[in-house]
């Protein structure tokens, strides 16, 4: 049989255009493979096996009768995080207060690729509500790093990211809330990409932070990223922030040309704090952008120290108030230990949120509580303002701004949890994209000495998803995309993890 | 600054939240640690700044006022961890 | 005992006439089978979104242009924080750093006087669902038909001094608001409720009391007794040296008395903050003149136009715009037949008196104009005389029936025919031989006994005018 998994999205998509290979086929090798080695990766909490042969058939006939020729991605088999509501499918949010939960309505974002005829095969695991950077909160338990399973694949959408770096899926949907697409794209070695605030609909996104959370897409190569993000990018009625642009075919923006491009580093983002390989990935992208033409310069862009608190105190106020409907009334888990409302409150928010969650709420609420508002959450409304502001200068003379995803390559499994002020701080490069509202792309650009991928970031002018992409489009020219190792060998050996995942989900 | 065990009931409270007399220390100090570094942002002299709730200068997004659901209790109700006659079933509130 | 002083504001929430939610498209209708008119979004389905409604901030524009309010040109929405079962979201969308209407007021007249009453503010919010006490099992049913439901909130500084006061405001607002079509002001369907902040100090101090809250009061006879209920109640403690205590309390119209409602273990701070799912509000100079310009004609002009232009008495006139259904079904009827005067008057003495008989409002009114039409235009044609149109408008009044039809089928129209009413009065004056010999002595009176008898002979359906000329023809004779 051919080597189907291994292919990107859009060669599949074409090959099942030619008819060379059958939707169904496609599924079935995709399911062999996540067979295989999910037990080691975990990274599903959803596997939608059944539901996936039953979309492939429909998709087979559309696509037979002529329909879909447009759609570059029909028939490929996809993943999407847990915080995207999928009608008649578990959307957990990798929450025990969820665990049960099947919306009945389908997030814009799956509307769009159900109408392009994606086939969706599962739904990914992460952080719990997407608030951590390794997918180590999750309810369900931690999903490995296919590059090496000892360490984190980043988060929030870690079951994203590695999926598709383990081949467990063609390209994924994530949520970008400070990092959450871009981050576990760098530490999987995968392409991420979030883009501008407004530009995907945000309906059935289960909020994390409304004013910062995004979705994108994670592939493995910038065009699969790309193709994704046009099938689900557009204008909708159904979210009042989502902003109507004349053009979303960002395929035409791949072409291997950056000359003249006007590329800027900001001295602050290579500074302390910076991993030393990292760093060296980081400048050696840099000089693949001068060598292929490009003007890249190091700049002084202040504020950066400042993103990290500021995106905290937005996020953690704006999640205090989104999480409080997990309240055990409407839907999800409610305590068997209560008599009054309050119990029923009180008992399934403590028992059905985990540690992290709780302590982002009550830092939430703390900053939002009366005292406080003006000190902490209005001033971090203020500081967003300068840190867009120094943005839009830097804008003025750069078409995009280039550093690293993250300071470190991915930590060991358990290395973050025990200081969650450590863990904030490793956000430091993402974060403020996400206050600013701006598009930006995670691609890799080599590994360090372990062996692990290092992620490298270019963030663009709001709407200027193009300017990244063909950036992104004409690196890749000249890097050569590397599977994790252990692919080769989770082929063989598959028992050596055992699986629990199975476990949570809930009935 | 300083995060009483108090200010840990407190805000607990306001997150309908419940925690342990024991876990009250611990978290107080996560609280004070991290509360203590986001007061970094004091450094920034923000006078003047108009705070930022919304990034793009989007404004006036309405619809019109028209029906257009319909009844769809069953559905509703699907996720209730208590219903009863087509209502969610809640413990009695007292007044 | 020291004397003192009641002040007073109000809060009153009124449910706007949109035809859908403010932040989805399901109906506003009342009422309802539990949980049937809602969707994902006013249920605080996780993931879903708002999107305002356009004619929620065009009603709240009219409202506040008609109550003399600034309108905030750059408003916008904030979230108000509090956990409760009949608010899913567990927030209430509202409006507190910048609400879209400040710094109004109105005039209101009571036998003390005139006085301006001014508002603070109005803001808009959402509606939060119902809670049903299930008797069977105990527990608390929870209803979001009403959840999202447009609601304009308007605040009126502390301005009132009595009940009399409040009720003049209060029905002045809902005046208003009627008139502008901005809201149907039920009370009874609590369209219009409103909330009492109240204090009491003594006369001449410039500090305010503490003051107490009562929620939700949706009858004028209500609030009034409450408002005298909880101002005796804070005097007395006053007297005994006690202290008001800050709560808010619930009036039981029953036990005309008032109850603390919530415990204080629940320490209220709502973390307000700007509304991350929904942009800004910018009204132009166009689109606020769009709507000025639109506005209707309001009660007082409309009093004022009804004694120029119909010529009807001023007493009359703030009769029938004192209720917004009644001017309406004023203008109608005379559209249709061109006689104000008489369409004033019937609605002045035969409709009030109905009203008061059934024990009804002026907003209960149910009949349509064009039958009350064609009743003035069958007397003033003479098809049926003043005696038997009254009988009629009973009719149209109560089952709203077509006046032709109805005199038809009961055959009551006028007798005019010469020799059926000439060969009854004959019968009369032979019946009645004393009344033609006083007649004849001159006393003019018994003509009008005769008269009064062919009436009752002819079932009151003769045409008087007729009767009256031949009793005195055959007399004169
Ligand atoms: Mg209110
Ligand atoms: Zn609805």
């Amino acid at each position: 049989m051919k080597d189907i998994t291994t292919m990107t999205a859009l060669d599949l998509g074409r090959a099942i255009k030619q008819k060379e290979i059958s939707v169904a086929e496609a599924v079935k090798a995709q399911f062999d493979i996540m067979k295989l080695r999910d037990p080691s990766y975990q990274c599903y909490i959803t596997m939608m096996e059944e539901e996936a042969y039953t979309q492939a058939e429909e998709i087979q006939r559309r696509i037979d009768a002529g329909e879909l020729f447009n759609s570059t991605l029909a028939g490929v088999p996809m993943a999407v995080k847990d915080n995207i509501c999928t009608r008649g499918i578990k959307t957990t949010c990798a929450s025990k207060i969820l665990y049960n939960f099947v919306p009945t309505y389908d997030a814009t974002v799956i509307e769009k690729l159900k109408q392009a005829g994606a086939i969706i095969i599962g739904k990914t695991n992460m952080d719990e509500f997407a608030m951590g950077s390794t997918t180590e909160t999750s309810f369900l338990g931690a999903t490995k790093n296919p590059w090496n399973t000892e360490c984190v694949p980043g988060g929030s959408s870690g079951g994203s990211a590695a999926a598709v770096a383990a081949e467990e899926a063609f390209y994924a949907l994530g949520s970008d809330t400070g990092g959450s697409i871009r981050q576990p794209a760098g530490y999987c070695g995968v392409t991420g990409i979030k883009p501008t605030y407004g530009t995907v609909s945000r309906y059935g996104l289960i909020a994390y932070a409304s004013s910062l959370d995004q979705i994108g897409t994670i592939g493995r190569n910038i065009s699969d990223c790309t193709a994704a993000l046009e099938v689900i990018s557009g204008h909708d009625l159904k979210d009042s922030t989502s902003v109507n642009q004349l053009n979303y075919s960002y395929r035409e923006a791949l072409v291997d040309d950056v000359k003249q491009l006007r590329i800027g580093i900001p001295t602050d983002y290579l500074g302390k704090g910076l991993d030393e390989e990292v760093r060296e990935g980081i400048l050696n992208a840099a000089q693949i952008f001068r060598n292929k033409g490009a003007i890249v310069e190091e700049f002084e862009m202040h504020g950066v120290d400042f993103a990290v608190p500021s995106y905290y105190v937005i996020a953690c106020a704006e999640a205090s108030s989104n999480l409080s409907r997990f309240d055990g009334v409407k839907y999800g888990y409610r305590t068997e230990n209560y008599e009054g409302l309050q119990d029923v409150y009180k008992n399934s928010r403590s028992e059905g949120f985990g540690n992290e969650v709780k302590r982002r709420m009550m830092i939430g609420a703390f900053v939002l509580s009366s005292g406080y508002y003006d000190a902490f959450y209005n001033k971090a409304l203020k500081v967003r303002a300068i840190i867009n502001e120094g943005f839009q200068r830097a804008f003025e003379k750069y078409d995009i701004i280039l550093g690293p995803t993250a300071p470190v390559t991915a930590p060991g499994l358990g290395e973050s949890l025990s200081d969650p002020l450590k863990m904030y701080l490793s956000d430091i490069y993402t974060v403020s994209v996400n206050l600013a509202g701006l598009p930006a792309v995670s691609l890799p650009c080599g590994r360090d000495k372990k062996g692990l991928p290092i992620g490298l970031q270019l963030i663009g002018k709001h709407f200027g998803e193009k300017d990244i992409i063909r950036a992104a489009y004409s690196f890749e020219q000249a890097v050569k995309y590397e599977r994790p190792i252990s692919l080769t060998e989770t082929n063989k050996e598959t028992k050596h993890i055992s699986s629990d995942i199975t476990k949570g989900k809930g009935e | 600054m300083k995060i009483t065990e108090d200010t840990i009931q407190y805000v607990a409270a306001l997150a309908k939240l419940s925690v342990t007399e024991g876990e009250k220390k611990k978290i107080a100090k996560d609280l004070e640690d991290i509360l203590d570094y986001m007061e970094i942002m004091n450094q920034l002299d923000t006078e003047g700044v108009e705070p930022m709730s919304h990034v793009l200068p989007v404004k006036n997004i309405f619809r019109e006022d028209v029906v257009i659901n319909e009844n769809n209790r069953e559905e509703l109700l699907k996720n209730a961890p208590k219903q009863k006659d087509g209502s969610f079933a809640v413990p009695k509130t007292v007044e | 005992m020291k004397a003192y002083e009641t002040v007073i504001g109000l809060e009153v929430h009124v449910e706007l006439a949109t035809k859908s939610k403010i932040f989805c498209s399901c109906t506003t209708l009342f009422g309802g089978d539990p949980n049937t008119h809602c969707c994902p979004v006013c249920t605080g389905m996780p993931g879903t979104l708002p999107v305002l409604n356009k004619q929620v901030v065009e009603y709240a524009i009219a409202a506040g242009l008609a109550l003399n309010c600034s309108i905030t040109r750059r408003c916008k929405f904030d979230r108000k924080n509090y956990f409760y079962p009949d608010l899913p979201k567990a927030y209430q969308i509202s409006q507190l750093y910048l609400p879209i209407c400040r710094d109004g007021g109105i005039e209101i007249e009571t036998s003390a006087g005139k006085k301006t009453v001014r508002i603070h503010e109005i803001h808009m919010e959402e509606d939060a669902g119902k809670l049903i006490h299930d008797p069977w099992e105990d527990c608390t049913l929870v209803d979001y038909n009403r959840c999202g439901v447009p609601l304009i909130e308007i605040v009126s500084e502390p301005d009132m001094r009595s009940a009399e006061e409040v009720v003049a405001y209060l029905e002045k607002l809902r005046l208003i608001l009627q008139y502008l079509g901005v809201s149907d002001c039920k009370m009874q369907e609590g369209s219009l409720r409103a909330d009492i902040n109240l204090s009491v100090r003594e006369v001449g101090a410039i500090e305010l009391g503490t003051r107490t809250e009562m929620k939700n009061m949706n009858s004028f006879k209500a609030i009034a007794r409450a408002i005298e209920g909880e101002r005796k109640r804070q005097i007395e403690l006053l007297e005994y040296g006690k202290c008001v205590v800050q709560e808010t309390r619930r009036w039981d119209d029953n036990k005309d008395t008032s109850f603390a409602m919530r415990s204080k273990e629940d320490a209220q701070d709502y973390r307000y903050f700007p509304e991350p799912d929904l942009l800004p509000i910018e009204i132009s100079d166009e689109w606020l003149e769009t709507i000025r310009s639109r506005q209707p004609e309001l009660r007082d002009d409309k009093m004022l136009r009804y004694e120029k232009e119909f010529d009807i008495p001023s007493y009359d006139a703030s009769i029938i715009t004192g209720s917004k259904h009644l001017a309406d079904l004023f203008e109608e009827t005379v559209a249709i037949c061109k006689k104000p005067k008489e369409v004033s008057n019937w609605l002045m003495v035969e409709t009030m008196r109905l009203l008061k008989e059934q024990e009804m409002e002026a907003e209960d009114i149910n009949f349509s104009p064009d039958h009350l039409a064609k009743l003035i235009e069958m007397v003033d044609q003479n098809k049926i005389n003043r005696t038997v149109a009254k009988e009629v408008f009973e009719k149209i009044f109560k089952e709203n029936i077509d006046p032709e039809e109805y005199v038809d089928k009961h055959g009551l129209g006028m007798v005019s025919d010469d020799g059926l009413l000439r060969s009854t009065i004959e019968k009369v004056i032979a019946d009645n031989p004393q009344s033609v010999t006083d007649y004849k002595g001159g006393k003019s009176k018994a003509m009008g006994f005769l008269v009064g008898q062919t009436m009752k002979e002819m079932k009151g359906k003769a045409d008087p005018g007729m009767v009256n000329q031949i009793v005195k023809e055959l007399l004169d004779k």
